[in-house]
């Protein structure tokens, strides 16, 4: 609960802060309130990844963003009334809809009826990999972690050749002069 | 570069550590918690903090950028290519029981496989981006 209300405090800090050096180290402290969360949830290989990947690595690069941009985020110009409405629909029907999902820690949830049983009982055995996590994520739903890696392939292309590709234009000749970086 | 002495030394005693925690995230993965992304972002990690500390040229040295860029793809083709090796053993995609005469040992070697294919490819992501937005902020 003490972690869960800190994550709030911290989110209502994002909003307000200005600075958006001050928004990516609150990024970072909400990653690792989160990578917490995980852990006190049971879901270490989750709260690992939110630690190396939220905490760490997605940190510095929104660092390295912000040293090509400006640092300050401006004034909005029109009015918040509409997006403010919005949020508040979305997040009441989110609630809304939470309303109906099983009590928390229910074993005889529908999630935990269908598949998860026979992975716990027939992973080690058929695998002989004793984390039953690594075991579902790599094997039963291997297509799925084949997609998650095609995902990053793919942003990681998209992002090197947003930033590598205006980079080479910048240095060709320029033909007409207008172009600016 | 006279008053950072502290960082460089300590970026110098942390790196082997921090490459060697990836190593055991990555295989021992299959008996605690980890595994292939995890290990993957440590890596890149790792190669982050060198380029903090030392500059992108001392870093380039060790982990030149075409390596880098050509593990991207190279991760995904050995995963993709742990699954054709189910196909050509009239297996379905995917299923790893062909590596070993034990269909259970075939499992755990794919999974392995797999695992190297995912440090592969998010290891090469996260390093390329970061030297991407490196080069653009020169």
């Amino acid at each position: 609960m003490a972690l869960l209300t800190l994550l709030a405090v911290i989110a209502g800090a994002i909003v307000r802060q200005r600075s958006l050096f001050g928004v990516v180290i609150l990024f970072s402290s909400y990653s690792f309130l989160m990578a917490s969360v995980m852990m006190v949830l049971d879901a270490v290989d989750v709260a690992m990844t939110e630690a190396s990947v939220g905490a760490g690595v997605s940190s510095v690069i929104l660092l390295a963003a912000l040293h090509l941009i400006k640092t300050r985020e401006t004034r909005p110009i029109r009015t918040q009334l509409a997006p403010l409405a919005v949020s508040v629909l979305v997040g009441g029907a989110v609630i809304w809809g939470s309303l109906a999902l099983p009590p928390f820690g229910d074993g005889d949830a529908a999630i935990h009826r269908h598949v998860a049983p026979r992975y716990l009982r027939e992973a080690v055995t058929e695998t002989h990999v004793p984390n039953v996590v690594t075991a579902v994520l790599a094997d039963y739903r291997g297509y799925d972690t084949l997609g998650e890696v095609t995902v990053i392939f793919t942003g990681g292309i998209g992002v090197m050749l947003l930033l590598q590709g205006a980079r080479r234009r910048d240095s060709a000749p320029r033909e007409k002069g207008k172009e600016t970086a | 570069m006279s008053l950072d002495v502290i960082l460089r030394v300590g970026t110098k005693l942390l790196l082997p550590f921090i490459l060697l925690f990836a190593l055991y995230v990555q295989f021992h993965g299959e008996y605690g918690p980890g595994g292939g992304f995890q290990a993957g972002v440590i890596i890149a990690g790792a190669v982050i903090l060198l380029t903090i500390t030392f500059g992108l040229n001392v870093a380039q040295r060790i982990a030149p950028s075409p390596v880098v860029q050509f593990m991207v793809p190279l991760g995904v083709l050995i995963y993709a290519g742990t699954g054709v090796a189910g196909l050509l053993t009239g297996r379905n995609y995917l299923d790893y029981s062909a590596f070993a005469h034990h269909s259970a040992e075939g499992h755990a070697f794919g999974i392995m496989l797999v695992e190297a294919g995912v440090l592969v490819t998010v290891a090469g992501t996260m390093t390329a981006i970061f030297y991407a937005f490196v080069e653009r902020g020169r």
